[in-house]
């Protein structure tokens, strides 16, 4: 019966492939891009102010309710700045790993890091979370660790600077920063490594024959040509923390985040419209970026 | 005048920078590890008074663990079980041939891991309540077979793009009808891609929170159970056990998924 069916398929290809991909489009294309028509739907309704309930009319209420009011500006920028910074540093601390997997290791060595990097990655998101609340604790490794070597005073008065500070590095932006790097580093370390491989040793001798400095070849040849997995890497790095809402709820200062703003409005707020509003932010802030990248010319070189 | 091994070699700083890398990577997991066996259950204490394997005893003891244990694993098998069927069909479909429209539709299927977890996650509360469905067993395994059959697809995909067209000219040239082809010359090359595939795709599902904390209603995965204990601290050391049973259970499939996927030097 099958080798029937089989042999009758074979020769008719476009009936062939569409008898293929019916069924997962179909998946996708109700459930998913449904489910997101939906929501795109529920961000151009409000809800009402005397009822709470949520008015099916299409107005731009909602929208105009995300960028006037100060507290939303505010929640959309304090996401914005938390997601360049920990990109930035990523991408600092990415660049000795990536750059030694890719250029120095032996290949024993390159597959010892490859899969150094690839475990922390695929281990369990919350429990790495938590992990870094118990480290991050008032009483946990990292105070043990500066008491130890005498520096207990000089955590403190980091913890006492304004904003940034809080009562314990747990409940601080200066720890939510340290989890979202430790969080996405494997994101930006895989597409560097990648993008590292491919720059010609020949280049880099070239460039030493011809007088520079190991800091020049660095800025004038490795640079531009590591741009490509530096903006995939980027693109990982900020847009991860631009959705997140477990890690700003779980260790960090009160200030709300993008995602934890959908997460409660859907939620104990009940304003689904605001939620939905709220949840396209992170998809127009990557297009932007995307488009940015582009016109850094870090997709020339793909 | 450098000679050609020193400028290979790389200088001691840069070493320790990317082992400096490395170790920050993997230092959280094993204090993770450590606390399992405190003594102390008050307090995140380091280092610990202690070590004691009293707390394995309790939290096996606990039917709470366990149901949602039971609902995670489940969940996990017949996501992958979903996604294996239709990331497979997708991919056959995709690797090689091209037709009008292949763009959009190739889009499509990396859409749901390149968006952020909470946009999937709200989206389909939203059309979940739009069909009036109750949140419930089905809601968690649609939305995680929809992010798992993308790593089943694009593990296949991959492979089969690899594969030369003319093994499966020759096997026709040879007599083989298309399902001998299927069965006899293909299969066998992307098995161990499918089985890797599969392996993430369950090792995700077991983990995840983001998307399941919208579609769960009251149901509980593991996940679930975990972040709500992370907001009640009251039960630390049992929090403590199960994160180390979590890291095995997600780790085992994804080790196994790196060895069947892994370059093959002999080849």
């Amino acid at each position: 019966m099958l080798r029937h069916v089989s042999t009758f398929l074979h020769g008719r290809n476009a009936f062939y492939v569409s008898l293929l991909l019916l069924p997962p489009l179909l998946w996708l294309g109700t459930i998913y891009l449904g489910s997101l028509f939906a929501l795109l739907m529920q961000s151009f309704y409000a809800i009402d102010d005397f009822t709470a309930k949520i008015v099916p009319e299409l107005t731009l209420r909602t929208y105009r309710q995300l960028v006037t009011q100060p507290a939303n500006v505010d929640i959309v920028l304090r996401t914005i700045t938390m997601a360049v910074a920990v990109t930035v540093a990523s991408a600092v601390i990415a660049f000795p790993v990536a750059n030694y997997m890719a250029r120095y290791a032996g290949p024993k060595m390159k597959a010892f890091f490859y899969v150094g990097v690839m475990l922390p990655m695929w281990t369990s998101y919350l429990v790495k979370v938590y992990a870094w609340r118990l480290i991050l604790a008032k009483q946990g490794i990292v105070s043990w660790g500066f008491a130890s070597l005498g520096l207990g005073s000089t955590l403190d008065a980091v913890l006492a600077t304004p904003v940034i500070g809080g009562p314990s590095l747990a409940s601080s932006y200066i720890g939510m920063f340290i989890v979202f790097v430790y969080m996405w580093l494997p994101f930006m370390i895989l597409p560097l490594a990648a993008a590292l491989e491919r720059v010609p040793e020949s280049l880099l001798q070239a460039s030493a024959d011809l007088g520079a400095r190991p800091s020049q070849t660095f800025r004038n040849v490795v640079l531009p040509l590591a741009l490509p997995g530096l903006a995939a890497g980027s693109i990982f790095t900020f847009s991860l923390t631009l959705g997140d809402y477990i890690i700003p709820s779980v260790v960090g200062a009160p200030g709300y985040f993008v995602g934890m703003m959908v997460y409660q409005q859907q939620g104990t707020a009940g304003n689904m419209p605001l939620a939905a509003a709220f949840s396209v932010v992170p998809i127009v802030l990557i297009a932007g970026y995307l488009a940015f990248a582009r016109r850094l010319g870090a997709f020339d070189a793909l | 005048m450098r000679s050609r091994r020193d400028w290979n070699r790389a200088s001691p700083g840069q070493k320790l920078a990317a082992a400096a890398g490395l170790v920050f990577l993997h230092a959280p997991v094993w204090v993770i590890v450590l606390y399992a066996f405190t003594t102390e259950d008050r307090t995140y204490q380091f280092p610990p008074p202690g070590l004691t394997l009293h707390w394995f005893e309790v939290a096996f003891a606990r039917a709470d663990i366990w149901a949602a244990m039971r609902l995670s694993l489940v969940v996990a098998l017949v996501a992958t079980a979903i996604a294996i069927v239709l990331g497979t069909l997708a991919a056959f479909a995709l690797a090689k041939r091209q037709f009008a429209g292949k763009n959009s539709i190739t889009l499509l299927f990396v859409l749901p891991i390149a968006l952020p977890g909470i946009l999937t996650g709200l989206a389909l509360l939203v059309g979940i309540r739009k069909l009036g469905l109750e949140p419930g067993f089905w809601t968690i395994v649609a939305g995680h077979a929809t992010f798992c059959l993308v790593i089943v697809y694009n593990n296949v995909v991959a492979r089969l793009r690899r594969l030369p067209t003319s093994w499966v000219e020759a096997s026709m040239d040879l007599g083989a009808d298309g399902f001998q082809t299927f069965r006899y010359v293909l299969l066998p090359q992307i098995a161990s891609a499918l089985l890797a595939g599969g392996m993430l795709a369950f090792a995700l599902s077991f983990d995840e929170i983001i998307v399941t904390m919208f579609t769960a209603g009251h149901e509980q995965t593991l996940p679930i159970w975990f972040y709500s204990e992370l907001f009640r601290p009251r039960e630390r050391p049992i929090t403590n056990v199960v994160a180390v049973v979590v890291i095995l259970v997600t780790l085992v499939p994804i080790l196994l998924a790196y060895y069947l996927t892994r370059p093959d030097e002999s080849r």
